[in-house]
């Protein structure tokens, strides 16, 4: 067990100042590595999520698609979307890409989030909501540029994959990769992930006849936790939305960019301000009381 | 399977076909990846849709469902035209240089030679090989019936493969006719991509290369049709064609649908057989002499090679089976009880026990382990048949469509009084709560261990049939009957005869031995009551017993080997020796002979399966050797040990497989065209139709214009789960996949109500109008076709909460059966698509 590494927090919502013992410990940045070219659609990830996470069944209603539901929700985290694509050339795909949170190297919804702890960023990589702290807000459901966290109106809180922080914390893999029949799924460090996707990426170019396999890991929001390997990299809207670049909305970018430092500067200089005030000025020297003013006369004061 | 799941993975082509693995078998696939990934091995999926499989797919081709063997007709002829066969192989190993007799005639006008109109049999007698020196056959005295065609000892070869009547000049002859132009008129695949197909398939056997090997993988899809097994047969010509089959990453690979369907198999779950493929006694069989001497065959082959001809042992098997059942009952003086066998005089297979029931005959039916009104074919039959019976017993963990058949659509309060069938319902257990084996497709009996026990007042499946089976014997003690040893001198010797224990019971099946009995070759003697290590020691003399041969090796002295879970694999082909135990003898390719060339060397020194040692003067391996340990390969013993001549069937004589010893191409039974080959003789010629008031057959000019197929999805197991929330989560109700081209015509879009017609019955669903099917042109006719996932009924989460459409698919689909398998024709059938 002494091998096993407990989480280390790297970055907090809404949190001013630094993290406490944020670097004191290495840690590996995880990685799940998505292999959609190898991915059958057989929802045994989609299944492992709701049961390891104990989540309660909901109705679903047939939709014109083999896809469970059209979009995640706060109890359903991982999703696998199916898109029937007629290419340019005549050809046709059938293409399955489960979905789920991207684990953002710069998370969106953490920069939006305005509550103390509401969601974390571990050392691994992982970006965890704490739903103690959540607000319902619902800035964090503006702020991701892959549309995943889900509020639920009764608790009011807001839901998304954890990448199993609780089973990867204790040292094992996430759930969904557990479940995977084919292979499809991989979890390890990024740099063996992303040596694994670059050497089946080689491979599908050279053998599989696919010109445009690549590597799905968005720099435009530093990278994600979640890398898919692509039969067609230079179109990944066609896998469900995939954005080609991903990016924070600028309003939230703003706010913690700009915004908030400045908030942080003009809080700290109007605190030197009152110090240069206090230094300069001194001490407030209790004021002689000015005289009552009389308006109703004396009767009406007693009364107050 | 020839080989097994984990071999997909040593291969370097597969043509998947049939079958919808990634759907169906999504554990299994994960060996189709590893090809891929690993070997960079090529997938070709054949299917009517485009499935999950196909997602994954080098080249996809749309298929009309139950075409597949002029697409596989077509390749063969593509792979002798192209030369790109395993030459060696083919005349060592098969039949090719066989020659047949005279009167053979192939089925240019699509009948074989022998066909009798009247009867719709064929006399098989020219089905047959020519002997060498051989006269006219001696003429049977006058009166008594002609005896049955047999086997010639000698047969008259020539390994040039010219003479003009070989197999495979005939072979050559049958499938010249099955031209891309042909095969694209019959299937509707472009004859480009099919060239393109056949060609990447047949490219491991290119310039001469014999290291690569190709498998077949298919399921259902193929044996669901009025010539099922003629298809499966194709697929096996190709693999002998090839050289694929006995060896790593080759074969002929049945996918099983069912944990244990493999198990049920070889445990005679089918009417014709006994357990270990022993064939049933029929009344012809006098007694155990005559049943021996007709189903024991005698070795049939060129008169310089050799022949094993395994099934010479078939005495030793009946014996031993015969102890197993009768115990002491079973005397040589007796016969060994083998006049308590029942003798089938005619099919009892499954369309035909619901069509007895229908014409009142069969009064009773007791359904354990299967869903009757939903897996068979034209099931409002089976609903009306039930209404028949006197009684029915289901034994289920979910009440069913079956034990509430009353239920059915379509009929009235009124109509529910009038029925007087009693039904009992008995609290079965789970899967999860019994011990024991299961089969796996790729042979291996796994035991398993209940993770929890039956809820409730549940009981084991065993609980149950030994406490009916005691009662019954009660009955027949008290009162005797027309014939009770048969049920009273049954062997019962369980500790707990109420409730005897798996262990027990796969120990009898193993079998052990009644004397000492010892095996010379190795001179090891097994003592008396001890448990045989295998089928070698199983005796015709009494002395053994064996519940079914095929698993004895299984539970030995050693203890249960289908317990072993030795993750292993010393050879890296996915043999893992010690993990669980397959049949035959653990070994886990069969046929793994023909992995070498006629010297005993593999053919790819990579993939060492087994080989002659020149020192040890046996076959030895990383495998077991399927084949007589000490025969050096200078004699020439065929590999094909289970066949009488020692080689692989190209061509099947006397009518081991009903209609034809080559496979031909049959339009479906209700079919959108005249059989392009033979317009005049479109249909299987022996397939059964029934003939009841219910059972209609649809053609075009009633205006059935649509082709139907139906198939199973990953997130639904059978009738099972529409009980289970997640399953329904996943998949909330039934639909109908309908072609978007067609729906665009229709004016239909998806979640629309579709109303689905054929000469049977009605099915309404919601239409999921997908490009994963397109339109077809068919002999010049645009022709389309649609698809109905099975799994829904009225009984389960959404039937009940009447969210959902209540009919059963197979109220649909006709019942016409195969031949030789007798599966119904649940693929390619007609109906009329409506909006509803």
């Amino acid at each position: 067990m002494s091998d096993r590494k407990t989480l280390q927090v790297q970055r907090i919502s809404g949190h001013p100042g630094p993290v406490a013992g944020a670097g004191t410990q290495r840690q590996e940045k995880l990685c799940k590595l998505i292999d959609t070219t190898t991915c059958i659609g057989c929802k045994a990830c989609e299944v492992a999520c709701v049961e390891w996470n104990d989540m309660p069944f909901q109705p679903t209603l047939f939709d014109n698609t083999y896809q469970t539901m059209p979009d995640t929700n706060w109890n359903y985290w991982n999703l696998i979307k199916f898109n029937e694509v007629s290419n340019d050339d005549g050809s046709f795909q059938w293409l399955m890409r489960k979905h789920q949170c991207m684990h953002c190297a710069d998370p969106g919804c953490l920069a939006a989030c305005p509550a103390d702890g509401a969601i974390v960023q571990y050392s691994n990589g992982i970006v965890d909501f704490e739903e103690a702290n959540c607000i319902g807000c619902q800035f964090c459901v503006s702020g991701c540029p892959f549309n995943v966290p889900k509020f639920n109106p009764s608790t009011k809180k807001v839901y998304k994959c954890t990448l199993c922080s609780d089973r990867v914390g204790q040292g094992l893999e996430p759930a969904c990769i557990k479940s995977c029949p084919t292979g499809c799924l991989h979890f390890g460090t990024k740099e063996d992930m992303l040596q694994l996707a670059s050497t089946r990426v080689t491979q599908l170019q050279q053998h599989s006849g696919m010109k445009e396999a690549g590597i799905y890991d968005p720099e435009t929001i530093g990278g994600t936790s979640v890398v898919y390997i692509l039969h067609d990299a230079s179109n990944p809207e066609k896998y469900g939305g995939l954005p080609k670049n991903p990016r924070i909305p600028i309003a939230f970018t703003l706010w913690k960019n700009w915004f908030k430092p400045i908030g942080l500067i003009a809080s700290v200089m109007a605190f030197a301000g009152v110090i240069l005030h206090y230094v300069t000025e001194g001490p407030r020297r209790v004021q002689p009381q000015p005289p009552v003013r009389e308006i109703d006369g004396g009767e009406a004061r007693k009364e107050n | 399977m020839t080989n097994g799941w984990v071999d997909i993975k040593n291969t370097d082509m597969m043509l998947i076909m049939g079958g919808n693995p990634a759907e169906n078998h999504p554990c299994g696939f994960k060996w189709v990846v590893e090809a891929k990934r690993n070997r960079n091995a090529k997938v070709i999926v054949v299917d009517p849709r485009f499935t999950r499989t196909a997602s994954q797919a080098d080249q996809f081709l749309q298929i009309r469902a139950g075409s597949d063997i002029a697409f596989l007709g077509g390749l063969i002829n593509f792979a002798i035209q192209n030369k790109r066969y395993n030459e060696e192989y083919l005349v060592n190993y098969t039949n090719a240089a066989f020659v047949v007799k005279d009167g053979f005639k192939l089925p240019d006008d699509g009948l074989y030679s022998g066909f009798d109109a009247n009867a719709k049999t064929y006399d098989k007698s020219t089905w047959n090989y020519e002997e060498v020196g051989g006269g006219a056959a001696p003429k049977p005295a006058p009166g008594s019936p002609a005896p049955p065609p047999m086997l010639p000892p000698n047969v008259a070869y020539d390994l040039s493969l010219q003479n003009p009547h070989c197999v495979f000049q005939l072979l050559k002859q049958q499938y010249s006719r099955y031209t891309p132009e042909m095969v694209e008129r019959i299937t509707g695949i472009p004859k480009d991509q099919a060239i393109k197909a056949w060609d990447t398939f047949t490219s491991i056997r290119q310039n001469g290369d014999i290291k690569k090997a190709g498998t077949i993988i298919y399921a259902v899809g193929w044996t669901q049709h009025s010539s099922g097994t003629q298809t499966i047969r194709t697929a096996a010509m190709i693999q002998l064609l090839l050289g694929n089959i006995g060896r790593a990453g080759g074969g002929v690979n049945a996918l099983r649908g069912h944990s244990n369907i493999q198990g049920a198999t070889d445990m005679a779950g089918i009417f014709d057989i006994l357990p270990g493929y022993l064939k049933m006694p029929m009344p012809a069989d006098t007694d155990l002499k005559a049943y021996l001497t007709r189903t024991t065959p005698k070795s049939s082959k060129p008169k310089e090679w050799d022949s094993f001809n395994y099934w010479s042992n078939t005495p030793a098997f009946t014996v031993s089976f015969l102890k197993a059942f009768y115990g002491d009952a079973a005397t040589k003086e007796n016969d060994f009880a083998f006049h308590w066998l029942p003798k089938i005089d005619r099919k009892y297979s499954w369309a035909e026990i619901w069509d007895d029931m229908y014409a009142g005959k069969v009064k009773a039916m007791m359904a354990f382990g299967m869903n009757g009104v939903m897996i068979g074919p034209n099931a409002k039959k089976n609903i009306d048949a039930l209404k028949k019976a006197d009684f029915l017993v289901v034994c289920e963990i979910y009440p069913d469509e079956t034990s509430e058949f009353w239920r059915a659509p379509g009929i009235t309060a009124d109509e529910m009084k009038k029925i007087n069938t009693t039904v009992y319902r008995l609290p079965g257990a789970g899967f999860a709560e019994k011990d024991g084996t299961f089969v796996n497709s790729a042979r291996w009996l796994q035991w398993k261990w209940a993770a929890v026990p039956p809820p409730a007042q549940c009981k084991l499946d065993q609980e149950i049939l030994a406490r009916i089976f005691l009662k019954v014997r009660e009955k027949y003690q008290k009162q005797g009957g027309k014939l009770p040893d048969p049920i009273l001198k049954v062997s019962w010797n369980y500790t707990n005869p109420n409730n005897p224990s798996l262990a027990e019971v796969a120990k009898e099946i193993n079998g052990k031995a009644l004397a000492d009995v010892t095996d010379q070759k190795t001179n090891t003697t097994i003592k008396a009551d001890q448990q045989l290590p295998g089928f070698a020691f199983l005796r015709d003399d009494g002395s053994t017993t064996s519940g079914n041969w095929i698993y004895c090796g299984s539970w030995t002295e050693a203890g249960a080997l289908t317990q072993r879970r030795d993750p292993l694999d010393p050879s890296g082909l996915g043999i893992h020796p010690n993990w669980a135990w397959s049949w035959p003898a653990n070994r886990r390719v069969l046929y793994n002979r023909a992995s070498c060339d006629v010297n005993g060397k593999p053919w790819d020194p990579d993939r060492k399966q087994v080989w002659w040692s020149e020192a040890k003067q046996k076959w030895v391996g990383n495998d077991i050797p399927d084949f007589k340990a000490d025969a050096d390969p200078k004699i020439h013993m065929g590999p094909f040990i289970m066949n009488p001549e020692g080689v692989g069937r190209l061509f099947v004589p006397i009518g081991a497989v009903a209609d034809g010893p080559f496979p031909e191409h049959y339009e479906p039974t209700e079919s959108p065209i005249a059989n392009p080959l033979h317009p005049n003789q479109s249909n299987n010629p022996i397939a059964k139709r029934f003939k009841s008031d219910v059972d209609k057959y649809g053609t075009v000019d009633q205006g059935y214009n649509i082709i139907c197929t139906t198939y199973r999805l990953t997130e639904h197991y059978h009738y099972w789960t529409k009980n289970n929330p997640m399953n329904v989560q996943l998949v909330p109700e039934p639909f109908v996949e309908i072609p978007a081209e067609l729906a665009d015509q229709m004016g239909l879009r998806g979640g629309e109500k579709v109303k689905v017609t054929s000469a049977r019955a009605e099915y309404i669903a919601k239409a999921m109008v997908t490009k994963r099917i397109k339109g077809m042109m068919i002999d010049g006719k645009k022709t389309y076709q649609i698809g109905i996932p099975i799994h829904w009924g009225y009984r389960g989460i959404a039937e009940d909460e009447g969210k959902t459409a209540r009919i059963p698919a197979n109220f649909l689909s006709p019942a016409v059966i195969d031949p030789n398998a007798y599966t119904p024709e649940f693929k390619g059938f007609l109906v009329k698509l409506e909006k509803a």
